[in-house]
């Protein structure tokens, strides 16, 4: 098990840390000269569901991509599932991980992207069983009677055998959360799930997160889907120039924020 | 004009022993080369774009010089020069149902080498030209490179890489006849070999040509049935398979 260093005192007791998935501390990114992240601390439980909202240019998706490595940071901690993801701590320099330890801990982490990034030349079900029989070395027969019932749960059971250009935006990015779940994440990130659906379809997809968020998954969601932070997020957070600047649960986070920053980006998302 | 028809026909219809195992020789060169160079190019794609420096500086300078010389230089090259400064010399090698030349060895190297370069060009457009978003996605799943390249990656390049592929193999037939200065007995230096005896040469030069127009024209015919088959997933069915001949004709002449 991986603990962070000793000057950073964790008041938690043994069983709680059990309890964490992720575990983000005082995490740097920059993009060249441009610092993007300036030190984000974060703490996600199991089956918690934790919306990050901010401006955009705020670092909120940069901060998402970094849990599961897809971008590189320069400072600071991740842990997920107690373990640091890409790197190793080699006397306290953070040493880049081989490709297959970050591969093994990414099967652990779900993730759903703006843009869909289904696999275009793979139908809806060749999709879903891909990772779990190249990945999981799970049977095909099996992998596939996962993925129909997959498809029915995201409501797309007469589209299995339907390639990602013949879908609507909805129906692709359902597709893609049927996707990651094949895999029996013990985390699911969403980064903007909804910003590049027509209106009209952002409700269906909307419908099946509140349902998975009902069935204890863990999620961590990148959103500007306001409503969707009030009603299904045990914690809101905001971000701001690379930090985060609140952190409440939705009902005081929508009625009551601290923050000068947080009461101005309510006031123009909310009018 | 002087032109004998008669042996002109009987060239065209009924060529020599020599002259089929030119073509015998030119064919089976061309296929090699040609896998042999997307062989090499692969590695090279594969290489240019991998995140080593070294390898990528390696990969730089190959393409530099294979594309920056002429193809009859790296042939003459390779089987001559080397041979003449005693750095290296192509022996035949028995392969037992048949003997490996020494300059057809020569040959398939330089040819391959040299194709190696542009494919390997080809397929690093092909490479780049796939969303980013895919090999997010891939990694995003637990899937290793070697994995989400052959199975997410390449075959979605593909599409990107068949048609100039087809141009390049349309070269590679016509490229072979730079192996007759080093005395590969192909289709060009058979037909040499029979106007030397013969002194048919305008006669025997239209047979080499037509052969060759044959040769890329059949080519072209496969090459958009393979375009065709490489489509995108769910409009292939609905594709016409039946470009209009004048079409294929065009295609195939470039």
């Amino acid at each position: 098990m991986m603990y962070p260093e000793a000057d950073k005192p964790v008041s938690a007791g043994i069983r709680d840390r059990e309890d964490i998935i992720v575990e983000a501390i005082d995490v740097e990114k920059s993009f060249g000269d441009m610092k993007v992240l300036k030190g984000v601390s974060l703490t996600v439980r199991r089956q918690e569901v934790v919306v990050i909202v901010g401006a955009s240019g705020s670092g909120k998706t940069t901060f998402i991509r970094c849990i599961n490595h897809l971008e590189k940071i320069q400072q600071g901690r991740i842990l997920v599932n107690g373990h640091l993801i890409g790197y190793r701590d080699v006397k306290g320099r953070l040493i880049e991980d081989k490709e297959r330890n970050v591969a093994r801990q990414r099967e652990e982490i779900g993730m759903v992207f703006q843009r869909f990034n289904l696999f275009p030349h793979k139908t809806a079900l060749e999709n879903i069983i891909e990772a779990p029989i190249h990945v999981r070395k799970v049977k095909p027969a099996e992998a596939t009677a996962m993925a129909r019932d997959l498809l029915a749960s995201v409501g797309l059971s007469e589209k299995a055998n339907s390639y990602p250009a013949q879908l609507s935006g909805g129906q692709q990015q359902r597709v893609a959360i049927a996707r990651a779940l094949a895999m029996k994440p013990a985390l699911m990130l969403f980064d903007e799930p909804t910003s590049a659906l027509d209106p009209e379809t952002v409700g269906e997809v909307l419908d099946v997160m509140k349902k998975l968020a009902k069935d204890g998954m863990t999620m961590i969601v990148v959103t500007h889907e306001m409503g969707f932070a009030r009603e299904v997020a045990d914690r809101v957070v905001m971000m701001d120039d690379g930090k985060i600047v609140e952190e409440a649960a939705p009902d005081i986070f929508f009625t009551s924020p601290r923050s000068e920053r947080t009461k101005s980006f309510l006031a123009r998302i909310l009018k | 004009m002087n032109f004998d028809w008669a042996f002109f026909w009987r060239y065209l219809l009924e060529p020599s022993a020599v002259y089929l195992h030119g073509l015998w020789l030119t064919l089976s060169l061309s296929v090699l080369c040609q896998f042999f160079g997307t062989v090499i190019g692969l590695f090279a794609a594969l290489g240019r774009l991998s995140s080593f420096r070294s390898l990528q500086i390696i990969v730089r300078f190959y393409t530099w010089v294979m594309r920056g010389t002429p193809l009859l230089v790296q042939v003459v090259f390779i089987y001559t020069a080397l041979a003449a400064a005693n750095i290296f010399r192509f022996e035949d090698i028995d392969l037992g149902f048949m003997v490996l030349p020494g300059n057809v060895q020569a040959g398939i190297l330089a040819l391959s080498l040299n194709e190696g370069a542009y494919m390997a060009e080809i397929i690093r457009a092909g490479i780049a030209s796939i969303d980013q978003g895919q090999v997010e996605a891939s990694k995003s799943l637990g899937m290793r490179y070697h994995l989400f390249m052959r199975r997410i990656i390449l075959p979605q390049a593909i599409r990107f890489i068949v048609p100039p592929l087809g141009n390049e193999f349309n070269s590679m037939l016509k490229n072979t006849t730079l192996l007759s200065v080093i005395g590969v007995p192909e289709l060009l230096l058979a037909t040499q070999m029979v106007t030397s005896a013969t002194f048919k040469v305008f006669e025997l030069y239209t047979v080499v040509a037509l052969y060759y127009l044959s040769l890329t024209t059949l080519w072209g015919i496969a090459q958009r049935r393979i375009e065709l088959r490489f489509g995108e997933p769910h409009l292939r069915r609905q594709t016409s398979t039946k470009p209009k001949g004048w079409q294929r004709l065009m295609r195939a002449g470039s």
